[in-house]
């Protein structure tokens, strides 16, 4: 392959890519086409469904939107390095069960929200082992920790359920700002949120992992320590996730084994959603927060419409399954319009080949 | 020019194919003619093409344009199965086998042979695998699984699948490159009994003396387009060559010479288990050395050791007196090595960013401020070296996969240069890059080299070889076979040296 | 268990067998043992059963072995079917809620028509299946996009389409024949019909796998699939086929499902991707595809069900099952790194003194 491409460079060559390079510019980005679609979300909802437009809505959106957004910020930057992580939301239980069965056990509850990062890193660091150490395929190995974490999740606190944590706790979490509706907690959110997107955009690491997700080689060939960026990028993921599972048991003031089962969909959906290539290599953080609020938004607007919760699941699913079919159905018609042009009324790249066929019996 | 045939005559025939990817051209004029009956070769420089009229006859890559017919009718493949279908078959360079089934089934997958009862008989598969390789004369478990397999062994097995297509038309890549004497003379055997059974076989080395000892014929193709065609007893290596550069070999090579300083690196006894051993030498500040050697000789292996990618059981690699650590890439570019990788697309760059991101790669963290990256200090950064390496862009913010080749492979040295490395690993610099930028990088390297960085350069092109190292060094099987200064080396010599076991084993 | 008289799959490194043997170098026979994953697995399996009924008599009792059986049942249809897909280095999550559907399907059929041959229902789930997995091959095939994610998207899709189909409506065994129960409860010299049928299914797609061109394209498929794109096999077709086939196999799953268990809603179903997908994978179905058996799938979806019932029987408290199906399916894919390691290492070796 390596060979069959790059063979002739020649000024017209450079021209033509400077002027698809222009229109590019010019087209909206992945990223950018997700923005435009929450903003146009947003305003029909405001405008056709009643009580949208509220700060009690914003406070609700939001709450809801917390776990996913939190979440979505590692998992982007473990997508763009080439890797999964299933197991973010067996992780958040995990930490639930352990915290609910520790404070019932009458542990400070500070020292108990350490533990539960602790849990978090450990959780991290034992996908981060396997995957990086072993050089196991991060698909099979959050598979296998999804199903442990939430196990001992289960093991740990059985079917139980802890309810009765501090109020004072319990009540900030689910605390608004004054009067704007945006709950006290999104402080902390944004703060994950502009760490998460300055490690990506702005250091040396976040380069690192636009490298490694392209090619493993490519990152190796600069002194990029693969296995160390990707095990780290782990912890850091098991860590979010733990803090999840603290939001999620202290917003709903309830320690249950199947706390935020499944929202590992989600997060991914609304990742890939957001421009992220499934492939590593290619994202943005502003699209993916757009991604996840797009879900969000979606999903809270359908139910104020009184539109029955059953049809969330289809929504999700078909935005992750759109998010990933839509590039190549796209490429695929950039392709062939290329292929038209170039038979049509583009014959200047190949002039002399159509020569060559035209002139060679004469 | 080529004696046109009339296509009734062929067995195959292409003419004016033309194919590009996206903005690169990387077949203008494909024409080739086989008759049936007679071995054909394919020569040209890589680059020239060649793999893409391959996979063209394959029904991998559909023609562009172009007239294309297999026994005079007019064809037009949408998948190699259809290829197959009216009797073309492909060796290719590299043996696509899979690795998880056994030998025999890797030989006939798709057509495996049946039982009475309809279901596939295994026997019958083993058996006829055996007997193909009775014929091939190779001693080769038909049961094991193919992973592991060398590449010798691996290309028995494409040839063996090969043979027992009985295809009319056999396409061979460069079946040779891994093979020992005794083995290409087998091979050779056999391509012969199919030529006077009336295949067609198109034959693609770059050997001359395979070439002329086995061929009826010779194409050259030079940067994509085809050249000509010639009766192989009616020319000469020196005539086929000169078409195939399309100049004088001075002009290409612009060498200059430059004063030689101190040992840089010091390579000593590095050996890995299977891989290569006993690999001991140096190169001097501003010194060219060229490491030369058959595809497979181990060559890559070494520069990958040395620069830490891989790891290696024995031995020492100095850089100006300081033992570097082994298998870390880390501790090689902090001492001041810099390598530009065999493979661009994927190991030299990162397709997806943009020129400037890609170009200060290396530099990521020099440029980070209080762990930060400054946009701006990292387009200065870049600015400076595409400046002085000419980098043909748009902008330092296109992604580096709208660039051509050359300037691609500029990219990958500006990174590598912004380090000032004192020692440059460069692999193949010049793999499908086009002529007029081939000699732009030549001009690069030989202009590092005299501003004192020690180069060690490893090409499978021997002009490139000749024209370019102070001295060679010929690997061959893991090992290093000679050592020849700028005034001995020859492409004799070095062909000599880097087969020159494979002649014993053949006599 | 007679699983030591049934021949190799080639796709796992074909073993000489005894008279044919030629000439074998060490790495064949040392490939062959480490590819054999299914000896060990089965080894497990034996030594749990031992081991349990050790401590518990009544684990083996005829009742015992009829519920292990049955429970095993369609598991091990389903890991069949996964396991043709993940051969061809695909996945599909999206089966849990297939079953859901086609579960459900099944009652409301027998809901709406008393009196329909049970044959029918068989052909209508078997159908239904297909069309859903087919739309899980066509995304997939089309697209280019890692099944993992298509099938996580239609995981949600389909199950949130039963979420609305079904509402909080639930059929019971009551109302369907009694002659469909049956199935799940009569047995044939000791066996359930139902596990006779996935018996029969297992051996018939292993024969399938093993003796069939276009089966042994799949194994070609999932072991290189750009060298499966050069060599001329349809590899959009066959992965088409594989997802098709193996929501046949679900939809089978799902009729069998209604027949064994009493209620069928919403929920039916819901999260069973993760012990199907366990099940191949313990079986020695390769996650990265190209290696693996049928009945190695089916003798990891026995050893899992096997575990549950294991708990029980010893008294372990049940909540440790999903942790340990977690520990089960991280396990394999350690031993297969390692032992792939290892023979890559040794080759590197061997080869090189060949030279």
């Amino acid at each position: 392959m390596s060979e069959a491409l790059g063979t002739t460079e020649t000024t017209r060559d450079t021209k033509t890519t400077r002027n698809t390079e222009t229109v590019r510019k010019y087209l909206p980005g992945r990223d950018a086409l997700t923005i435009y679609s929450l903003l146009v979300v947003v305003i029909v909802a405001s405008a056709t469904i009643p009580r949208f437009a509220s700060p009690v809505t914003v406070g609700f959106l939001l709450l809801d939107v917390i776990p996913i957004l939190m979440l979505a910020m590692p998992m982007a930057l473990v997508i763009i390095s080439g890797e999964i992580d299933l197991s973010v939301a067996s992780t958040a239980g995990l930490t639930s069960a352990i915290m609910g069965v520790l404070y019932a056990a009458g542990w400070d509850i500070w020292t108990v929200l350490g533990i539960c990062v602790i849990v978090g890193i450990v959780a991290g660091a034992v996908n981060g082992f396997l995957i990086t150490t072993l050089g196991l395929p991060s698909l099979a190995v959050t598979i296998g920790t999804l199903a442990l974490f939430r196990g001992l999740a289960l093991v740990v606190i059985g079917d139980n359920a802890v309810a009765n944590f501090p109020p004072g706790l319990t009540k900030f979490f689910t605390s608004k700002i004054g009067a704007t509706g945006i709950p006290t907690v999104m402080i902390g959110v944004l703060v994950i949120i502009v760490f998460f997107a300055v490690l990506l955009h702005f250091t040396p690491f976040g380069r690192g992992l636009f490298a490694l997700g392209y090619s493993t080689e490519a990152a190796t060939f600069v002194g990029i320590r693969v296995g160390h960026a990707k095990f780290w990028l782990f912890v850091g993921t098991g860590v979010v996730a733990s803090l999840v599972g603290i939001y999620w048991t202290l917003r709903y003031s309830s320690a249950r084994s199947d706390n935020a089962t499944g929202i590992e969909l989600t997060v991914i959906a609304a990742v890939l959603l957001g421009g992220v290539s499934i492939f590593g290599g290619k994202g943005a953080l502003p699209g993916v927060i757009a991604g996840v609020l797009l879900i969000g938004t979606l999903n809270y607007g359908l139910r104020l419409a009184k539109i029955p919760d059953v049809a969330l699941n289809i929504v999700t699913g078909s935005l992750l399954v759109l998010s990933v079919v839509a590039p190549s159905v796209f490429s695929w018609a950039k392709e062939r319009a290329r292929r038209r042009r170039l038979r049509s009324h583009d014959p200047r790249p190949r002039a002399s080949a159509t020569t060559s066929t035209t002139t060679t019996s004469a | 020019m080529a004696e046109q045939q009339a296509p009734g005559e062929s067995v195959l025939s292409l003419v004016g194919a033309a194919k590009s990817f996206g903005p690169v051209v990387a077949l203008a004029d494909g024409t080739i003619d086989i008759r049936p009956g007679e071995i054909h070769a394919l020569v040209g420089e890589n680059g020239a093409g060649k793999s893409t009229l391959v996979k063209i006859l394959a029904g991998v890559h559909q023609p562009d344009s172009g007239d294309f017919r297999v026994a005079g009718e007019l064809v037009s493949f949408k998948s190699p199965a259809e290829s197959k279908a009216v009797g073309v078959s492909v060796i290719y360079q590299e043996p696509t086998l899979f690795p998880d089934l056994t030998v025999a089934e890797n030989i006939f997958i798709g057509r495996q042979p049946k039982g009475r009862s309809g279901l596939i008989s295994r026997r019958e598969m083993r058996r006829q695998a055996r007997e193909l390789f009775a014929r091939l004369g190779v001693p080769i478990d038909p049961d094991r699984v193919a992973e592991g397999l060398s590449i010798a062994d691996q290309q028995i097995i494409e040839i063996a699948k090969a043979i027992s297509l009985d295809a009319k038309v056999l396409v061979m890549d460069e079946p040779t490159a891994a093979l020992s004497g005794v083995e290409v003379e087998r091979l050779f055997g056999v391509a012969r009994g199919l030529r006077d059974k009336g295949a067609g076989i198109l034959f693609i080395s770059h050997r001359f003396d395979e070439v002329f000892d086995l061929t009826d014929r010779i194409t050259v193709m030079r940067d994509g387009r085809y050249i000509s065609t010639h009766d192989t007893h009616t020319v000469t290596i020196d005539e086929i060559v000169r078409e195939m550069v399309g100049r004088e070999l001075g002009a290409l090579f612009p060498k200059v010479e430059a004063p030689i300083g101190d040992t840089v690196l010091k390579v000593s006894g590095l050996a890995r288990a299977g891989v290569f051993s006993n690999i001991t030498f140096d190169v001097k500040a501003g010194e060219i050395v060229a490491l030369s050697g058959l595809v497979g000789a181990g060559r890559t292996e070494v520069a990958r050791a040395i620069f830490g990618i891989d790891p290696y059981d024995r031995g020492t690699v100095t850089l100006s007196g300081r033992t570097l650590a082994g298998h870390s890439p880390q501790a090689a570019i902090a001492a001041g090595i810099g390598m530009v990788p065999e493979d661009r697309r994927k190991q030299g760059l990162v397709m997806d960013l943009s020129v400037a991101k890609n170009a200060t790669l290396t530099l990521r963290k020099k440029l980070a401020r209080f762990g930060l990256i400054s946009g701006k200090r990292e387009r200065a950064a870049a600015e400076e070296w595409s400046k002085v390496l000419q980098v043909k862009t748009g902008s330092q913010d296109y992604a580096v996969s709208t660039l051509s080749g050359g300037n691609q492979q500029k990219v990958v040295i500006a990174k590598w240069l912004a380090t000032e490395p004192k020692l440059l690993i460069v692999d193949e610099p010049t793999r499908g890059i086009d002529v007029g930028t081939k000699s732009e990088v030549h001009r690069l390297i030989s202009d590092l080299a005299g501003r004192g960085i020690a180069i060690l350069m490893i090409s499978s092109e021997l002009p490139e070889v000749l024209g370019m190292a102070d001295r060679v060094l010929v690997m061959h099987e893991g090992r290093i076979t000679a050592e020849l200064p700028r005034s001995e080396a020859t492409a004799e010599r070095i062909m000599l040296a880097a087969t020159a076991t494979l002649e014993e084993a053949a006599r | 268990m007679t699983l030591s008289t049934k021949p190799n799959p080639a796709g796992a490194g074909a073993p000489a067998r005894s008279g044919a043997a030629a000439t074998d170098r060490n790495a064949s026979a040392f490939s062959t043992f480490v590819r054999a994953r299914e000896i060990p697995v089965a080894s497990a399996l034996v030594v749990l059963v031992v081991i349990t009924a050790v401590i518990n008599s009544q684990f083996l009792n005829p009742q015992g072995v009829k519920d292990l059986l049955l429970n095993a049942t369609i598991l091990i249809i389903m890991a069949a079917g996964q396991s043709l897909v993940i051969i061809t280095r695909n996945v599909d999550l999206s089966v849990g809620s297939v079953l859901g559907l086609v579960a459900f399907g099944t009652g409301s059929l027998f809901n709406a028509f008393p009196n329909i041959p049970i044959v029918v229902v068989f052909l209508i789930g078997m159908v239904f299946g297909a069309v859903l997995g087919g739309i899980n091959g066509l995304l997939v095939t089309a697209a280019k996009v890692p099944a993992l994610v298509i099938t996580l998207g239609t995981l949600y899709i389909f199950r949130g389409v039963l979420n609305a189909w079904a509402g909080g409506t639930q059929y019971f065994a009551g109302d369907r024949p009694v002659s469909f129960s049956d199935l799940s409860t009569e047995t044939v010299i000791g066996f359930p019909i139902i596990t006779l049928i996935a018996v029969f299914v297992v051996v018939a797609v292993a024969i399938f796998m093993h003796a069939v061109r276009s089966g042994r394209d799949l194994y070609a498929i999932g072991s290189d699939p750009d060298a499966a794109l050069l060599f001329g096999i349809p590899v959009s077709r066959r992965v088409l086929y594989a997802f098709v086939a193996n929501g046949v196999l679900t939809g089978l799953a799902g009729v069998l499902y209604a027949s064994r268990f009493n209620s069928v809603g919403a929920t039916t179903g819901d999260g069973l991707e993760l012990n199907v997908v366990a099940a191949a994978v313990v079986g020695g179905v390769a996650i990265a595809g190209g290696s693996g058996t049928v009945y190695g799938a089916a003798i990891g979806a026995l050893l899992l069900t096997t575990i549950t019932s294991a708990l029980t029987a010893v008294r372990v408290d049940k909540f440790w099952q999903q942790a340990i199906v977690g520990l089960l399916i991280l396990a394999s894919i350690i031993v297969d790194r390692v032992a792939s390691i290892r023979r890559a290492r040794k080759l590197r070796v061997s080869e090189a003194r060949d030279v």
